[in-house]
């Protein structure tokens, strides 16, 4: 009994042997967390650099494209965005609390979140393929320049918009959709029992993801849906 | 670090303020404030991501000082690609790019 390892250690098996302590690993993942979010948010910049230059030299374009969007849909995902982003914050504070059932449910109330804002944005996105925004062979700006003809709009340039504003929001929904995916996992796990008060790591990870996601759509929002929404003069 | 336990009434604190900040800036958008409509837009949303990164990412309570290291730097390697990108671009003439 006495020269087996496990006697070499007075902690739980949620402790890699790597680290000293369990602080020292947590900070360790968050650390590792942090630098992948460092990467993706160079991944985001570089869509949000080519939507600030383009809508630099194409802004009457940007301006009828983002005036067609849904303002009341696109309001509705930011709360429910957020309202996810709360969920996530008390599922943490329930597994450091150790309350199983409390984590299980907001962690499902989560995923109920995601797949609303998913369910929303396809919505809004068949209401764009219905419309012909969809760049490509049938995309057509002629009811955006039957709708305002005060300012001089190029069907070429309002494609511009529309491949951003579909590649803005498909990377982001693809990150939601990872993002759910994450949080069945963690659910199951979390249903287990896996996650302690000691050890809950997984689930603070995880969360620093979907916030993340919600901050990239924080500024999406008024990006592409509120670029110029006051009374064309 | 040891574990920091926030108060639920700080969590739905900081979600009422998200709540509102975001209805401030649907309803803003409306009203004609000449070129501050996308300052305004923009200082809203730094304003929100600000409260999810310090409160619900918990950057606030982190005394971990590489993981702060690397959201500043994260942001300015961004304003980085930002800045210079619309330096050369935005002094460029329009068309000619």
């Amino acid at each position: 009994m006495s020269d087996s390892p496990i006697a070499l250690h007075d902690h739980g098996p949620e402790l890699r042997h790597h680290f000293s302590t369990a602080a020292q690993q947590r900070d360790a993942a968050s650390l590792g967390m942090w630098l992948f979010l460092a990467t993706e948010i160079m991944f985001f910049g570089g869509m949000f650099c080519a939507y600030l230059i383009y809508r630099m030299n194409y802004f009457n374009e940007f301006v009828a494209g983002s005036r067609s969007l849904d303002i009341w849909l696109g309001t509705v995902n930011t709360i429910v965005l957020i309202c996810s982003s709360l969920t996530v914050a008390l599922s943490v504070r329930a597994a450091q609390m150790g309350k199983r059932k409390l984590v299980v449910i907001l962690l499902i109330l989560t995923i109920i979140f995601g797949l609303a804002f998913l369910g929303v944005k396809g919505i809004e996105w068949y209401d764009k393929y219905k419309e012909h925004h969809i760049p490509g062979a049938s995309f057509d700006a002629s009811d955006l320049i039957r709708d305002y003809p005060q300012i001089h709009i190029d069907p070429a340039h309002e494609q511009i918009y529309f491949s951003l504003y579909f590649a803005m929001t498909g990377l982001h929904a693809l990150h939601m959709i990872i993002g759910v995916g994450i949080f069945t996992f963690l659910t199951y796990h979390a249903w287990k029992g896996l996650y302690t008060p000691e050890y809950n790591t997984p689930i603070e990870i995880g969360g620093l993801y979907w916030h993340f996601v919600d901050i990239v759509w924080i500024y999406l929002f008024p990006l592409l849906y509120l670029i110029d929404r006051k009374p064309l003069g | 670090m040891s574990e920091h336990i926030m108060s639920s009434k700080m969590y739905y604190g900081i979600w009422i303020a998200l709540m509102v900040l975001t209805v401030v800036t649907a309803r803003v958008a409306f009203i004609d404030l000449g070129p501050f409509n996308t300052i305004v837009a923009l200082v809203i949303a730094t304003c929100k991501a600000l409260l999810v990164i310090l409160f619900f990412m918990h950057v606030k309570y982190t005394s971990e000082k590489l993981t702060k290291m690397v959201i500043i730097s994260s942001i300015f390697w961004l304003l980085i690609l930002l800045v210079l990108s619309l330096a050369d671009y935005g002094t460029r003439a329009l068309g000619h790019g």
